[in-house]
């Protein structure tokens, strides 16, 4: 049994008598340090996907599926079970440092209150570990009594790695880490990220829509696209060798420097997403495809083997990988 | 010699002190020239002042001292004269939701421009090839729509819209794309190469991906605490950098090969109020910090101030660094 593992996660959101359907029917799984990388863009449904496995949506959005955390599922669990996961065994990491800390209180206190909460230590030790964990990310520990407008952006995503580890969880689920910092803080993080991952055998689950980030920071890669997986299975191959088309286009879509392909030829995708009120079961791709064909439009699709370990939604795959059917 | 489209010499901007700091030097000397119908890139982290001097070279922000020069004329900074010049430069900024206003539609936006400068004799014409050229086709179906009715890639190209209104020959762009999707990216970058194949327009782009410069520019300049430490083809200095802060940069791009060794500058992009003497650089340079007491005496980079690079656009390649061996300024 996985540490985690997601069936069929649906999550709609409700506005008025509309259903805006978010995330479509998600399955992938996770162990201890395990890495998976999610891709998509905006809108794609990653974020939602990514906070609805701790209940974190807001209440219009209904969840479904089940979440199966070390085999108790998260959607169906007591308020009391699901509080002592969060933080103590899954934690997450949000993308704006600055409004995902408290302005008006310090660093240390903020540190320490997820410990307190959760591990029943006293002050004098809940202190004493915040401060090792702040050494741990690389801020020093004497800036505990500091409050988040005195630090710089790469220190607040630091310090947001730091409270994110503050009750040793089995799996962090970080949520764009690096999105808004300089390419140079980025590397730093992401080195950060690794060398944690490395030490602890913690899993991760790390959202972006920057392919190249991901493929860096993950063994496993998952593309998403209008809610659903469109393309999963092991980074440097589908990095490599992408089957479906829309993995094609964002990996094409930050060049490589040096790759004379790319040169005064930027790489994008014409059209728009497709609106939530016109996806049905049918590929939600094709009308941006450029390998479209008639089967596309009306056939159900699934994810479909596409070589060892990976799994691609695309009819194209199918045809190749098991012969027409 | 053809005159350059856009010129900045010896260009300073410093912001006056506040808080008890020192005065922000935030364009500390520079010289750079866009060529009639080229693509220069400027790239450099968030502080280096990259945004300032595109501001600069639209007239927003005065110069302390140095030159701004139009095909070869100096900038006049009095009002009217600054209004004549925005007809022809540009500016696309890098959010699209914030520089649209929210009530105006498609077309009011494209217009702006126009009717400031009383140019309205065939203002629906205007707005519709603006619209066209922006992508954004056809335009009747886009003309009524609001900022909120569209993606964020149809935003950027209602913008660009905007400035193509007035039938400029500069587009100065601050990172037109960091705030657009992957997919989008690649189409406005290929939008603003059209327009210089089309057009014949001249661009500066300004933005902190190295990967922007190899899509779509002819030459690149690399921006570290107000100056421009290292700028030439876009070929010569993203494939064979010299200057230790291009190459940090270069090396590190995250990638899925297992052998990423980046060169991690410590700390966080230093401080324009506080730059530091001889090459602003130095105290993040792993090739001084690697020099051994002898060495370090005779390079000086903590001591010798270098001259600032001459921004000649015919040279491959300029690098002002001490210990870059046979490269002249």
């Amino acid at each position: 049994m996985s540490m985690l593992e997601v069936r069929d996660l649906r999550v709609t959101y409700r506005q008025g008598d509309r259903a805006v359907p978010a995330v479509r029917g998600v399955n992938f799984t996770l162990d201890r340090g395990q890495t998976i990388g999610i891709a998509g863009e905006s809108g794609s449904g990653k974020s939602t996907m990514a906070l609805s496995l701790l209940r974190l949506l807001a209440p219009t959005a209904e969840v479904t599926g089940e979440v199966l955390f070390d085999s108790e599922n998260l959607l169906t669990s007591t308020w009391s079970k699901l509080r002592a996961v969060r933080w103590a065994e899954a934690s997450v990491v949000f993308q704006g440092a600055m409004s995902a800390l408290n302005p008006v209180r310090t660093i240390g206190d903020q540190l320490c209150e997820p410990i307190l909460l959760h591990d029943k230590v006293g002050a004098k030790e809940a202190r004493r570990r915040a401060a090792e964990l702040l050494d741990s990310v690389g801020v020093p520990s004497r800036r505990l009594g500091g409050y988040p407008h005195e630090f710089s952006g790469g220190q607040r995503q630091r310090i947001m790695i730091a409270m994110a580890l503050a009750c040793r969880p089995n799996l962090i689920i970080a949520d764009e880490p690096t999105t808004a910092l300089d390419v140079m803080v980025q590397a730093q993080i992401l080195q950060l990220l690794g060398d944690l991952v490395r030490d602890s055998g913690i899993g991760v689950i790390m959202i972006s829509h920057d392919l190249s980030v991901l493929s860096h920071m993950c063994e496993r890669l998952a593309v998403m696209y209008a809610g659903e997986i469109v393309e999963i299975g092991p980074s440097s191959q589908l990095i490599d060798d992408p089957r479906h088309p829309y993995t094609r286009a964002l990996s094409r879509a930050f060049p490589t420097i040096g790759d004379p392909d790319s040169r005064r030829a930027p790489s994008g995708l014409a059209g728009d997403p497709p609106r939530a009120a016109d996806l049905g079961e049918s590929c939600a791709f094709a009308p941006r495809c450029s390998d479209v064909t008639p089967d596309c439009r009306t056939r159900t699709m699934e994810l479909w083997p596409s070589g060892p370990g990976r799994l691609a939604a695309c009819l194209r795959v199918l045809a190749e990988e098991g012969g027409p059917s | 010699m053809n005159v350059p489209a856009l010129e900045v010499r010896d260009l300073k901007i410093t912001y006056p002190a506040r808080r008890g700091r020192g005065p922000a030097r935030a364009v500390d000397g520079v010289n750079l020239r866009v060529e009639q119908g080229e693509i220069v890139a400027l790239i450099g982290e968030s502080g280096c002042g990259k945004s300032t001097l595109a501001r600069a070279l639209v007239g927003l922000v005065k110069p302390t001292s140095g030159q701004v020069l139009y095909q070869g004329t100096p900038l006049n900074y009095s009002a009217k004269a600054l209004k004549k010049y925005r007809r022809h430069t540009q500016l696309v900024l890098q959010d699209p939701g914030g520089a649209l206003n929210p009530r105006q539609n498609v077309f009011d936006a494209v217009a702006e421009g126009p009717r400031l400068h009383g140019l309205t004799d065939r203002l629906n014409e205007t707005v519709r090839t603006s619209l066209t050229r922006a992508g954004l086709r056809p335009p009747e179906e886009f003309t009524a729509r609001f900022p909120h009715e569209m993606s964020g890639g149809q935003q950027q190209r209602v913008v660009i819209a905007g400035a193509l209104a007035l039938d400029p020959s500069v587009i100065v762009a601050d990172e037109p794309v960091a705030s657009l999707d992957a997919s989008v990216r690649g189409e406005i970058l290929k939008l603003i190469l059209s327009l210089r194949d089309d057009l014949g327009l001249s661009a500066l782009v300004v933005s902190h991906d190295l990967g922007l410069a190899w899509n779509i520019a002819d030459r690149v300049a690399v921006m570290y605490l107000g100056r421009i430490v290292e700028m030439g083809t876009v070929e010569e200095v993203l494939l064979r950098p010299r200057h230790p802060y291009t190459r940090a940069l270069l090396s590190v791009l995250p990638d899925s090969a297992k052998d990423w060794r980046p060169t991690l500058l410590a700390g966080e992009p230093p401080d324009p109020t506080a730059i530091p003497s001889g090459c602003r650089f130095h105290p993040r340079c792993g090739n001084w910090a690697a020099l051994s007491g002898p060495d370090r005496e005779a390079a000086g980079c903590d001591r010798r101030d270098l001259p600032i690079l001459s921004g000649d656009p015919s040279a491959l390649t300029l690098t002002a660094c001490h210990l870059v061996p046979g490269e002249h300024v």
